[in-house]
């Protein structure tokens, strides 16, 4: 069905490309903005462009930049288009489709000189810039003569723009049919509909404005064979295949759609083929207390369990995150880490949750985290939490962000894992009869010991687990030599565990002087800061931590730099803090690049920090 | 040729010492090792393989005490007020397992309120008890919520708070098992461990347990001395496992009694007789164990007995659709999809 008045025969992109002022087109290169109002459904709008983009095979990167609200409240979404393969965040954005009145005039603020307008003309309060490029367009009146009346008007409203931008970059409109069918799947009807206003805008456009900027995309290939999806995803994806039985959670944003999306998968490739029934179950529970609960009771009882959560929630499972660390249960919690402290930007994003969760847990406690910076890493990590909570049996922190988490991310498809899964040592009631069974008794010197599961038909193999003192063979203790012996073997644990841990990624250049140390989702803004640090004449190496415990990698690339810059996303620098700890006789060398505003890392300001820091050196 | 092993073991050559644990370590005369005692018996009696079952507890006096009873059984004495949630996560993770909880006053009626309320929302298949004293003991005497108002501690001074009454609270929040019992009447907390066991969901048994060192006097409703005084059950029971033949005919011959009897179906197929000692007292309606617990309540009285039964919710295994092969148990290929199912879902997001 196509709409009334939307015209069906499309003519080509007939507009001449401007000069933009060096003579030079900017093709592939450049980011765009667009600021609408949440809850009008321009995020459908918003992925049709990206994965349009995408499907040209041009590298791409869409960030949501949401407010916490239902419906109502600005926010802009960012899209990166770089052929050199740099999708970090960047600001300012050389395109504005400023769609929403209420931050018009501040949002048209901010564009460089040189760039990209894309209003209503039908917004009576509008002033315009005369040093960037204005096109207007009479939004009201495409859905008058399209006939289109009450609640999808706002939703279609935002194809407009769309249409537009497609005529003024130069995207084909095929690629936007396909994003349409991806996002819409089988309902033709609306795939129609929403062509339909393109189309429409895509041809007023064409015939009523002239191209005069500089923009435009053409189509490549780096993209093939890749997918998008957010990290949470992957994440999710990752579960499933690492045998997840079991999920408690509690809603919160941004890991909400993490199990979001086990709650798509799991009924889909998770039902036992024989009998149709689930082999997995999620729950969910009253609060994060609870969760983590539910995902120790499992994890003791033998399950592959999880939770998803974010800083609040965090904080609530801290008592049972001491108590998986003493009880040594095996669990897997995802930190999809936004801003504190307290509820903080539920929206934003951050990497401040580093050294609160290593040390969840009263007492002596250090927990293992693992770092994905890439929506493939949070596949991997998906998988390989629960090899190494059931091998090391104790929490395994899963430290992603709301960048990487909920952003839209093109990524090389995932590999099925190589290595099967690995249970760790349990012991079955055949064993428990052949070599007796001591709980908490370090037989092979590695600090980890062997556990049986609830229901081993060997009466040899129960005990009470307990957060309260207990000797080797699980018995309650007080004494303090029984207690000594077991916070010394839980630390034998830890160091066994630095060596099974992911290692860290290591980027070494000839002629480094300097080194960078980070986790996570700062990587795509270090890597483009590290290639224009080398255009101009300073060379990094650059170590990205995958895990903590570190190892020796890490230690070994402190050792050989002077300086090393470590950058996150959070004000105390507390990356920086753990490793100084961890080396203290190379602390001076460690200088702490960290930065919280809610925004994702930018090239920029890594650059421009480096530098000056480098300028007071030399 | 049993006959001569009968005293010893039961139907599955299991003595009465292998049920038990290591020795009490509470006060002597605490109601909570008469509830041990009774766990004990009840696990002997039902013939229950040690593996088959779990046992489960908070913080507090009566949570210690799953070290104490059912030795070679797997047990988790978790964290304050958070046995609901180890429970239910255990129990999804493994759902073939029984499982017998402990729980106090002060465990669940104050830090543990909703946990409690949330597991019998989902019917966690569980016998979840309360042995109740009305009193932090371990912290050596403060008040808890089911403390009675008004009433004077040692250290404490007067509690100026109503009580909580945790069986209504496990009816309102779903619960289709709710008896309440008196520690010092071991013959009926046994009856109903057993009706509790076989239970399709949560089964609560809220047990009067007093506390000889910290809430004791004669006046406080937790009392040995009011218990016996007051207790007013509400009928007798005749358990009668499906399994569990040969002493059937004992209980039968002293409880059962014609014409008194209502005989309510478990889910295992098992039968509850309960005798009523009021003609008018149902244990299906909802509606009239609540306004009978709120009559006793002004009576200063506590009702013991089968106060509310319906078995008619899926208990939360049931509800989720789980494989009859725990989820503990499944082999990898079960638990992880083909290289095929990845390719595919790859493809979704091209």
């Amino acid at each position: 069905m196509s709409l009334p008045g939307a015209k069906v025969n499309i003519a080509p992109s007939t507009l001449e490309l401007a000069d933009p002022g060096n003579g030079q087109a900017i093709i592939n290169d450049f980011s765009i903005v667009v600021a609408t109002v949440n809850g009008t459904g321009s995020q459908t709008s918003n992925l049709t462009l990206l994965r349009a983009l995408f499907k040209m095979g041009i590298p791409i990167n869409g960030k949501n930049i949401f407010p916490s609200n239902i419906q109502g409240l600005p926010t802009w979404y960012h899209i990166r288009v770089s052929h050199e393969g740099f999708i970090a965040f960047r600001e300012p954005a050389e395109i504005l489709v400023a769609f929403n009145q209420v931050t018009a005039k501040a949002d048209m603020a901010k564009l460089p000189a040189g760039g990209v307008c894309l209003y209503s003309t039908e917004w009576m309060d509008i002033s315009l810039r005369d040093d960037v490029y204005n096109y207007g367009i009479p939004t009201n009146q495409f859905l008058r003569q399209a006939g289109v009346k009450g609640k999808i008007k706002d939703y279609l409203t935002n194809m407009i723009y769309v249409g537009a931008i497609v005529q003024l970059l130069g995207i084909k409109l095929e690629f936007i049919e396909e994003a349409l069918a991806y996002h819409f799947g089988r309902r033709q009807q609306l795939v129609d509909q929403n062509m339909g206003i393109v189309e429409m805008s895509y041809e007023w456009v064409a015939e009523n404005l002239k191209k005069e900027d500089p923009y435009q995309v053409v189509p490549l290939d780096q993209t093939d064979g890749q997918i998008l999806i957010t990290g949470n995803e992957a994440a999710a994806l990752g579960a499933v295949f690492g045998g997840v039985t079991v999920t408690s959670w509690y809603p919160i944003t941004p890991s909400t759609s993490l199990v979001d999306a086990l709650n798509d998968f799991l009924p889909k490739i998770r039902r036992d083929p024989d009998t149709g029934r689930a082999t997995f179950a999620v729950i969910q529970a009253e609060d994060e207390l609870a969760a983590a609960g539910m995902v120790m009771g499992a994890g003791w009882a033998g399950a592959r369990a999880m939770t998803a959560t974010s800083g609040p929630g965090l904080s609530l499972m801290s008592e049972f995150v001491g108590l998986g660390y003493f009880a040594e249960i095996p669990s897997v919690i995802w930190d999809i880490q936004r801003v504190g402290p307290s509820t903080g930007l539920p929206t934003r994003t951050s990497q401040g949750d580093i050294l609160f969760a290593y040390y969840l847990g009263h007492g002596d406690t250090k927990n293992i985290l693992l770092f994905p910076a890439t929506a493939e890493e949070c596949f991997e990590f998906g998988v390989i939490a629960f090899d190494l909570a059931e091998e090391i049996q104790t929490p395994v922190l899963v430290m992603s962000d709301l960048d990487l988490g909920m952003n839209t991310w093109m990524t090389p498809q995932f590999k099925f894992p190589s290595e099967p899964l690995k249970r760790g040592k349990v012991l079955s009631a055949e064993e428990v009869e052949e070599r007796g069974f001591f709980r908490f008794l370090d037989l092979d010197g590695d600090g980890i010991t062997y556990r049986t599961l609830p229901g081993n038909k060997n009466p040899k193999s129960a005990y009470l687990n307990r957060g309260t003192g207990h000797n080797r063979y699980a018995v309650y203790s007080e004494k303090p030599e029984d207690w000594e012996e077991n916070m010394e073997r839980l630390n034998r644990k830890f160091e066994t565990a630095r060596g099974m841990v992911p290692r860290p990624v290591i980027d070494q250049v000839d002629g480094a002087e300097i080194g960078i140390i980070a986790v996570g989702s700062t990587l795509p803004a270090i890597e483009e800061a590290r290639s224009k640090l080398a255009k101009s004449g300073l060379s990094s190496d650059f170590l990205r931590i995958r895990a903590l415990p570190t190892n020796d990698d890490t230690r070994d690339f402190v050792a050989n730099h002077k300086r090393i810059y470590v950058i996150e996303l959070n004000r105390d620098g507390q990356l920086h803090q753990l490793l100084t700890v961890e080396m203290p006789e190379m602390a001076s060398r460690l200088m702490s690049l960290s930065r919280i505003n809610g925004f994702p890392a930018t090239a920029r300001w890594i650059m421009n920090s480096i530098q000056a820091h480098e300028s007071v050196n030399n | 040729m049993r006959t001569g092993q009968r005293e010893k073991t039961n139907d599955i050559g299991l003595s009465r010492a292998d049920y038990s644990g290591l020795t009490t370590t509470l006060c002597q005369g605490c109601g909570h090792n008469s509830i041990s005692s009774q766990i004990i018996a009840v696990a002997f009696e039902l013939n229950i393989r040690p593996h088959e079952i779990i046992r489960l507890s908070g913080i507090g006096c009566s949570s210690k005490t799953p070290a104490y009873f059912l030795g070679k059984s797997h047990g988790f004495n978790s964290l304050h007020g958070r046995m609901p949630a180890v429970g239910t996560g255990a129990l999804i993770a493994n759902h073939s397992l029984l499982a017998i909880g402990v729980s106090g006053d002060g465990d669940t009626a104050s830090i543990g309120m909703g946990q409690f309320k949330h597991l019998m929302r989902r019917n966690v298949r569980m016998v979840y008890i309360v042995e109740n004293n009305g009193v932090y003991g371990l912290t050596k005497g403060q008040f808890s919520a089911t403390a009675d108002e008004g009433q004077e501690l040692k250290y404490a001074g007067t509690n100026p708070f109503p009580p909580e009454d945790l069986c209504v609270e496990a009816i309102t929040a779903g619960c289709g098992f709710v008896a309440r019992a008196f520690s010092g009447d071991p013959k009926q907390v046994r009856e109903l461990l057993k009706a509790a066991l076989s239970h399709r969901g949560t089964a609560f048994l809220d047990i009067i347990s007093p506390c000889v060192t910290f809430n004791n006097r004669d006046t406080s409703t937790k009392s040995y001395a009011w218990g016996k005084e007051h207790a007013e059950p509400l009928q007798d029971l005749a358990y009668v496992p499906k399994d569990f033949v040969p002493r059937m005919d004992e209980i039968m011959v002293t409880h059962f009694s014609p014409g008194e009897v209502k005989l309510v179906e478990l889910h295992d197929g098992s039968h509850i007789q309960l005798r009523k000692l009021e003609e008018d007292y149902d244990p299906a309606d909802r509606l009239g164990a609540l306004h009978r617990l709120e009559w006793a309540r002004q009576q200063s009285e506590f009702i013991t007995g089968l106060l509310y039964f319906n078995d008619s919710r899926p208990s939360m295994a049931e509800v989720n659709d789980l494989t009859e092969t725990p989820l503990t148990e499944l082999p990898a290929n079960k638990l992880r999809p083909s290289p095929e199912a990845l390719e595919e879902i790859m493809h979704s997001f091209l």
